[in-house]
């Protein structure tokens, strides 16, 4: 499997370590069902998904991933977090 | 037909032209008292011990492909009882239990071979865990044994004992542990449950599930509707699918556990040898091939394949800790889905839907639970209580933080464990 | 029997070698299967189950009976395939799954009792009385296993392990491949051609025939050379790719050098990341069914033809041809050719063409064979009746089977195809992946040329390149008619997987005992689980599924293939980690000096750490560590603390950042002081803990155990990245750039005193207290902290000054009457003192649990503190840091042993916790230990008793604060 790096390029899934799927942090009041959604509970798609993947052994980015759960194909990926600072 | 040392004889002089299917291939009724979703190890178990516990006999089990082609027809074959955690602990002492009389229960040889499970350690912290956990298993009335360093050379000489990365300190031996064939325990159950009235239903998906007031009806499957008073899900891998079609939610997310063996060889390895530092297992099929796995692909998928990274790593793991190995000769692999779980341990209970039973959450150690999972599942099903050896397995640990199971100690990440 | 004039060998050189100890000889080029035919060497093994004498049925990787171990001794490598072995001086080869001979083998009798050993018998049988499984059937059941024999001891020969890169990866150098690499290359792509054998041209290689002109091989040979020629196309020969993974990446298998012979690493696994891909992979010919169709001296018609035209060998001095198809003939117009006899051709179809060269008997089956260990004769059957002719080698064709499985490794289903009768491979189920030739379903030479030039267009203009114009040689079109001819109908057993002992009827018994999907049938019978995962057998297999059960052969479908698409030694796979090479090894700048100074090293991660420094006349570590507990608690000691994960943090939003990854507040911190935090993981239990230390207004450095280094720098990657993107703050981890040195016990002060040549009042450093130093000339970080409860220091240098300032610390510490102490030492003082390690923050903790829960601060949130506050990580019944003490008779302590109370069963229910860490304490002389138990820290000065069921241990404890040492902590603040 091949990550397309927006830093380094695309580069071998064994340079990555992968987190899961990609959510939103809740707000510390956001209540128990909102925690209990973001830490525990997943849709686990069969099919399109976004997920966080670190570049621990290249640029030390975290990625979000466009990827597929059935097919493994990868149709993006950019810096997480950066989407925010634009 | 049940199979005899007579029976075996007259076909074998008769050519063998008596022989009888092991299960019907029945067409599916319109309504069944309980429907068991997946005809894998879980599944199938579970819908024997309702005939054969309960007397429960107008069940279906349905199965999108063929039966037993899931992830029980895909493990690694390890049965064992070793864990450290209460909850675990009770059950898989439980299912150990009953994986001891089963070819004779089934009346269908599931080569249960109590062969010892050792687990190794690497460092003194390592350790002391296992004494912990091999507490753990005695007090449970299981069997462990610590083994020093030179107890594992005896047992084990092969292993790289001298020039070792990370040099092996001891192991914690379960000699009761060993493996099965994975096939025969699908079969066993299949025919076990056939015998006793239960429809098998093969490439029968479901595509959704049928609700009113808060109850279950029935379900749709691409062999049309069923209705049904009670439904339980064991659809492992998959089993975050078919809650959605109940509108849950789950703590599960899908990984791929690839799996390897080699081509047949003499005997040479004779237990099941677990390496702790380097995510590796072990052990001979009868056949003869090295079957051995490590960790999960770590992402996220469906594809029942995986790739060269966690390959390469569990064999560069059998080379540091086996050396010998290195002429065997890799001759297929492999990959499952596994139903990962926030601290790697599985769920038997209701749901929040009337009527709808959840068995899933087995990551990559479910096939040992079989009969453990299909006995409670059962009773769950059967009587609306709780088993008392799965009572702990509830879906609702996650939300109160009580009674968590995190045996590898990694949090609620569900690809770390 | 060799031929003269035949075959590509060097006859000018002899090779002697050996099998089964009988001396022969060869040439180079042969292989060991060509070398032994041409010696009249016909059984070379034993099938699995019954033990059915083996002969060489195919000339490639597919080969499932000839099964040899090559090579004795540690070298003795099992299992290997005496088709693709190539000869080279002084091999040793010896036959497989025999006692105590070859030719005389006890477990053939297991034959005798077939009747009784059908499909799925092992299922069926084996259970009365209960007791014997365990006991008799599944030892000999386990005894029979397996084909060759490891060695048993380590693998002396070194592998290797690589990454290429390309644009157009062609797999297979036959006629298709040849073209398609040519047209890439010319087009300016990146290629690279990959082929198992050890020749180009493939099939070609094996026939008599001519493209452009010239003999097919010369053909493929020249173009090769022109490739071989070019800068942008390297050429791997001997290299099988075994699998096709996501994203273009490619598992190849080069095998470097001989067996037996040579230096340097055996086989090299290359991952290769090719943009697109160009499938050539052939096919192969498969056998059809009858009775008896597994005697040595039966093979198939193209292997016949491999060995004549390649080898210079014929199989048999009377041949006789059995085919389906066309394309068998030419292995009867190729023996006559060379002046081998052929008996006649036996074709099945009734409108099979004639030859003026040889005897076609159309519309005949071969319906049984005849011989002992080899062929002497066959039976077969027209519409006439049967005939009995004598014949020693009989050569087969049920047609071909394109080379799919590569493509079927993402999960695409191959496609039938009833024109050819094969299945060909589901177009576009590799992405990136285009097929052309015989594994597309292209029969002849000329079709094979036409589409690997197309494939390879398609491939190139895929990456923007021009495709160039390429003219297609001249060759030949005829591809050959084939008839349905799976299994010659009558009675007796007729094989299908001749390494398994599977036969036809076996599959007929699984459709009746209602394993009909195809899955089932293989593995109810194990059908296609030998080493050639069926490439000789499935889908023979299959449509006699398919007919027993009334369904067509698409609708019953193939099994699925796998990588690798041939088997690959683990010695490849795990290249280069036996031994030290399985992790990296990271290592102080102390190592050297603790390793002269005789230190047992221990793994900590992949650091090494000292256990112990052992002196004249102390025989246990335990007087040694006792000593070193002693210069702390008394003098001073000194001990090598880099291996604690270091991160540096810089930013105006640095405070905020610790504020929210730690349970404490870091804001508040004074620049100059360092504060003890806890960090929990997001779902409330405790990951890590560590100090941390404001070096300046925007500036701190963190530590982290060592164990969670790595961990924790991903962790706050991950905040200030994903969660915190607009925070202003930057870290890096220097774990490796400062080297750092505890230097603990009452004469720490003196110490460094003399050495940073200062004074460090208690004023000016008091208890976690940091700030900038100066030692001989170099700026360093001192830290006043303490791990040991003692007063203590910690002083930090650049890493290339680590091993100077080590010595220095340790010539004045020893001045002292103090000296260095290692990690046993180091576990005594912080047990002694209740800190922490993983023993403790197992990842199943809570803050809670460890007296700490006062340390999140409700001031602020941070990763955790929702999750910690759920009602089952508060729950007062949890079981809670305790310390204990013996006070019984029995004194020992055990990490590991579970705690119950005074006369209560020992049984899971009244388990109430465990030990976690134990060691007898020098400074209070007695054993200490470190638990969780339920309600502990309310249970003080109850008394619980200690059970170790693994050593049968049983020891009375008070529970105790754990702080067993100086509970006020003055010494530290001291
Ligand atoms: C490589 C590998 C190695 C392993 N090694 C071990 C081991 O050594 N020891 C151990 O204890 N465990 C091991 N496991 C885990 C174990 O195999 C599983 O946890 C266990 O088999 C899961 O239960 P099951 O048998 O019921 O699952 P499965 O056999 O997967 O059964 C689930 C069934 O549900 C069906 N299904 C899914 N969706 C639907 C639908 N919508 N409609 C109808 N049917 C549906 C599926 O087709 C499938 O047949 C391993 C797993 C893998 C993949
Ligand atoms: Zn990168």
């Amino acid at each position: 499997m091949r990550i397309p790096c927006p830093i380094c390029g695309p580069r071998d899934s064994r340079e990555f370590t992968y987190r899961g799927a990609a959510l939103d942090r809740p707000a510390p009041d956001a209540g128990a069902d909102a925690w209990e959604d973001y830490v525990h509970l997943r849709d686990n798609p069969a099919g399109p998904t976004l997920d966080l993947w670190y570049h621990h052994a290249g640029c030390a980015s975290w990625l979000k991933v466009s990827r597929n759960t059935v097919t493994h194909e990868i149709t993006g990926a950019v810096l997480a977090g950066a989407e925010d600072k634009a | 037909m049940r199979f005899s040392a007579l029976r075996i004889l007259k076909e074998g002089l008769t050519g063998n032209r008596g022989w009888t299917p092991h299960w019907r291939s029945p067409e599916p009724k319109s309504e069944y008292d309980i429907i068991i979703v997946g005809g894998g190890g879980h599944g199938l178990a579970t819908a024997y011990y309702l005939a054969r516990t309960h007397g429960l006999t107008n069940i279906a089990v349905l199965e999108k492909g063929y039966i037993g082609g899931g992830n029980v027809g895909r493990n690694t074959t390890i049965v064992r009882a070793n864990y450290n955690l209460p909850g675990n602990s009770e059950f898989y002492s439980h299912a150990l239990k009953l994986w001891e009389g089963l070819s004779e229960d089934l009346n269908y040889n599931v080569m249960h071979s109590q062969r010892g499970v050792i687990n190794l350690f690497h460092s003194d912290g390592q350790r002391d865990y296992a004494v912990r956990r091999a507490n753990s298993m005695i007090i449970q009335g299981d069997d462990a044994i610590v083994l020093d360093k030179a107890g594992v050379r005896k047992m084990l000489p092969y292993l790289d004992h001298d020039n070792a990365r990370f040099p092996i300190y001891g192991g914690l031996y379960h000699p009761r542990g060993g493996t099965a064939r994975h096939d025969a325990v699908a079969w066993g159950f299949a025919r076990g449950a056939d015998m006793r009235g239960v429809d098998l239903i093969q490439n029968c998906e479901v595509t959704g599930i049928d609700i009113e007031h808060g109850r279950v009806t029935g379900v749709q499957t691409t062999r049309g509707p069923i209705r049904a008073k009670k439904i339980g899900l064991a659809t492992a891998g998959r089993s975050g699918q078919t809650a959605a079609m109940a509108g849950l939610r789950l703590p599960i997310e899908s990984s791929i556990l690839q799996a390897f063996v080699t081509e047949g060889l003499k005997p040479v390895i004779d237990n099941v040898v677990t390496f702790g530092m380097g995510h590796f297992y072990i052990s001979q099929s009868d056949k003869g091939g090295l079957v051995f796995g490590g960790d999960l692909d770590f992402y996220a998928s469906y594809a029942a394949r995986g790739n060269l990274p966690m390959m390469e790593h569990v064999m560069e793991a059998g080379m540091a800790l086996m050396p010998m190995i290195g002429k065997a000769k890799l001759l297929r692999s492999w990959g499952g889905i596994m139903d990962m779980t926030p601290d790697g341990s599985p769920i038997i209970d209701f749901s929040p839907v009337g009527g709808l039973y959840l068995n899933c959450g087995w990551c990559y150690g479910g096939f040992k639970a079989t009969p453990g999972s299909g006995h409670t599942f059962a009773h769950l099903i059967a009587t609306d209580t709780p088993h008392p050896a799965a009572a702990r397995l509830r879906l609702d640990r996650f939300a109160t933080g009580h009674g968590l199971m995190d045996e590898e100690g990694t949090g609620s990440q569900h690809n770390l464990h | 029997m060799r031929i003269e004039g035949k075959g590509r060998i060097d006859r000018s050189t002899w090779y002697g070698f050996t099998f089964d100890g009988v001396h022969y000889e060869g040439h180079p080029g042969d292989t060991v299967a060509s070398a032994l035919l041409a010696h009249d060497v016909r059984m070379v093994g034993r099938s699995f189950k019954y033990h059915r004498p083996r002969g060489i049925l195919t000339a490639g990787s597919a080969e499932p009976n000839a099964l040899v171990t090559v090579g004795s001794g540690a070298h003795a490598s099992p299992n290997e395939r005496a088709t693709m072995v190539e000869l080279t001086p002084g091999l040793q080869v010896t036959s497989q799954n025999r006692w105590p001979s070859l030719g005389f083998d006890v477990l053939s009798v297991n034959d005798l009792a077939a009747p009784f050993f059908g499909a799925g018998f092992y299922y069926k049988t084996f259970m009365w009385p209960k007791a014997f499984w365990e006991k008799v059937y599944e030892p000999a059941i386990r005894r029979a296993a397996g084909l060759g024999a490891l060695s048993g001891v380590t693998d002396p020969e070194e592998c290797e392990k690589g990454f290429r890169f390309c644009d157009v990866l062609v797999i297979g150098a036959g006629p298709a491949g040849l073209m398609a690499a040519k047209l890439a290359a010319e087009a300016g792509a990146d290629v690279i051609l990959a082929d198992e054998g050890t020749e180009p041209g493939g099939q070609l290689t094996a026939e008599v025939e001519e493209i452009d002109g010239m003999a097919a091989h010369e053909w493929a040979a020249k173009l090769w050379a022109e490739l071989g020629a070019m800068p942008n196309v390297r050429l791997m020969l001997r290299t099988t790719v075994t699998g096709a993974y996501d994203q273009g990446t490619y598992g190849a298998l080069e095998r470097l050098r001989g067996h037996a012979t040579g230096h340097g690493p055996r086989e090299c696994f290359w991952r290769i990341a090719a943009k697109r891909a160009v499938l050539a992979a052939g096919s192969l010919e498969r056998p059809v069914a009858f009775r008896d169709n597994d005697r040595p001296g039966i093979m198939t018609a193209g292997a016949v033809r491999a060995y004549l035209n390649r080898w210079g060998v014929s199989p048999g001095r009377n041949v006789t041809v059995f085919a389906n198809n066309d394309d068998a003939h030419r292995t009867a117009r190729d023996l006559v050719m060379a002046g081998v006899k052929v008996n006649a051709v036996l074709d099945a179809r009734h409108d099979a063409p004639k030859s003026d060269d040889f005897a076609v008997i159309r519309g005949a089956q071969v319906c049984g064979s005849h011989g002992r260990k080899g062929l002497d004769g066959i039976t077969y059957r027209t519409a006439s009746g049967e005939t009995t002719i004598m014949t020693d080698c009989l050569a087969v064709s049920g047609g071909w089977n394109p080379t799919v499985h590569l493509t079927c490794h993402m999960g695409g289903r191959p496609v039938w195809r009833d024109d050819i009768l094969a299945f060909v491979p589901k177009p576009g189920a590799i992405p990136g992946m285009v097929t052309a030739g015989a594994c597309n379903g292209a029969f002849s030479t000329a079709a094979c040329l036409a589409e690997g030039v197309a494939a390879a267009k398609q491939a190139v203009e895929d990456l923007g390149l021009t495709a160039p114009d390429v003219t297609l040689p001249e060759a030949g079109t005829e591809a050959g008619g084939i008839f349905p001819l799976w299994a010659v109908p009558g009675k007796g057993r007729a094989w299908l997987d001749f390494q398994n002992d599977v036969t036809v009827k076996d599959v007929k018994q699984a459709a009746t005992e209602n394993y009909q999907s195809v899955e089932h049938m293989k593995r109810y019978t194990t059908q296609g689980m030998a080493t050639d995962q069926g490439k000789m057998s499935s889908v023979a297999a299959l449509a006699i599924l398919a007919d027993a059960t009334g369904r067509g052969i698409p609708e019953t479908g193939t099994t699925t293939f796998r990588p690798p698409f041939s088997p690959i030694s683990i010695g490849a796979l795990g290249a280069g980690s036996k031994g030290s090479g399985f992790a990296p090894q990271r290592y102080t700048t102390s190592h050297a000096a603790t390793v002269a100074r005789n230190a047992p090293m221990i793994e900590a991660g992949l650091w090494y750490r000292p256990s112990y420094f052992p002196q004249a006349g102390e025989t246990t570590w335990r007087q040694s560590c006792d000593r070193e507990v002693g210069y702390v608690r008394n003098a001073v000691g000194i001990s090598d603390v880099t291996t604690l994960g270091k991160i540096d943090i810089q930013g105006p939003d640095a405070a905020e950042l610790l504020d929210i990854v730690y349970t404490g507040l870091f804001s508040t911190l004074k620049v100059g002081k360092v504060r003890y935090g806890l960090m929990l993981r997001e779902d409330g239990f405790v990951m890590d803990d560590g100090t941390t230390a404001r070096l300046g207004e925007n500036h701190y450095v963190m530590t982290t155990t060592t164990a969670a280094a790595g961990q924790v720098m991903a962790h706050l990657d991950f905040v200030t990245q994903v969660l915190r993107p607009d925070l202003d703050v930057s870290v890096i981890s220097v774990t490796e750039q400062w080297a750092q040195f505890a230097v603990a016990g009452p004469k720490s002060r003196p110490l460094l005193e003399d050495l940073l040549e200062t004074t460090l009042t208690a004023e000016d450093w008091p208890f976690m207290s940091c700030g900038p130093v100066t030692v001989g000339g170099v700026t360093g970080r001192l830290f006043r902290i303490s791990f040991s409860g003692e007063q203590g220091w910690e002083i930090a240098v650049p890493a290339r000054y680590g091993a100077s300032l080590f010595d220095a610390l340790v010539a004045r510490a020893e001045a002292m009457g103090g000296g260095l102490y290692g990690m046993e030492a180091l576990n005594v003082l912080r047990i002694e003192k209740g800190f922490l390690t993983h023993a403790e923050l197992h990842g199943r903790t809570t803050a809670f649990d460890l007296g700490m829960g006062r340390m999140i601060s409700a001031k602020k949130d941070c990763i955790g503190k929702v999750m910690a506050a759920r009602e089952g990580l508060v729950d007062p019944g949890r079981a809670q840091l305790v310390g204990l003490k013996p006070v019984g008779e029995v004194q020992q302590l055990v990490s590991g042993a579970h705690l119950f109370r005074e006369g209560a069963k020992i049984e899971p229910e009244n388990d109430q916790g465990y030990v976690t860490s134990v060691c007898y304490s020098p400074t209070l002389g007695h054993s200490i230990g470190l638990a969780f138990l339920e309600r502990g820290p309310r249970r003080y000065g109850e008394k619980i008793r200690m059970i170790d069921r693994t050593k049968g241990l049983e020891t009375l404890c008070e529970v105790v604060n754990p702080v067993f040492f100086d509970p006020e902590g003055a010494r530290a603040r001291d």
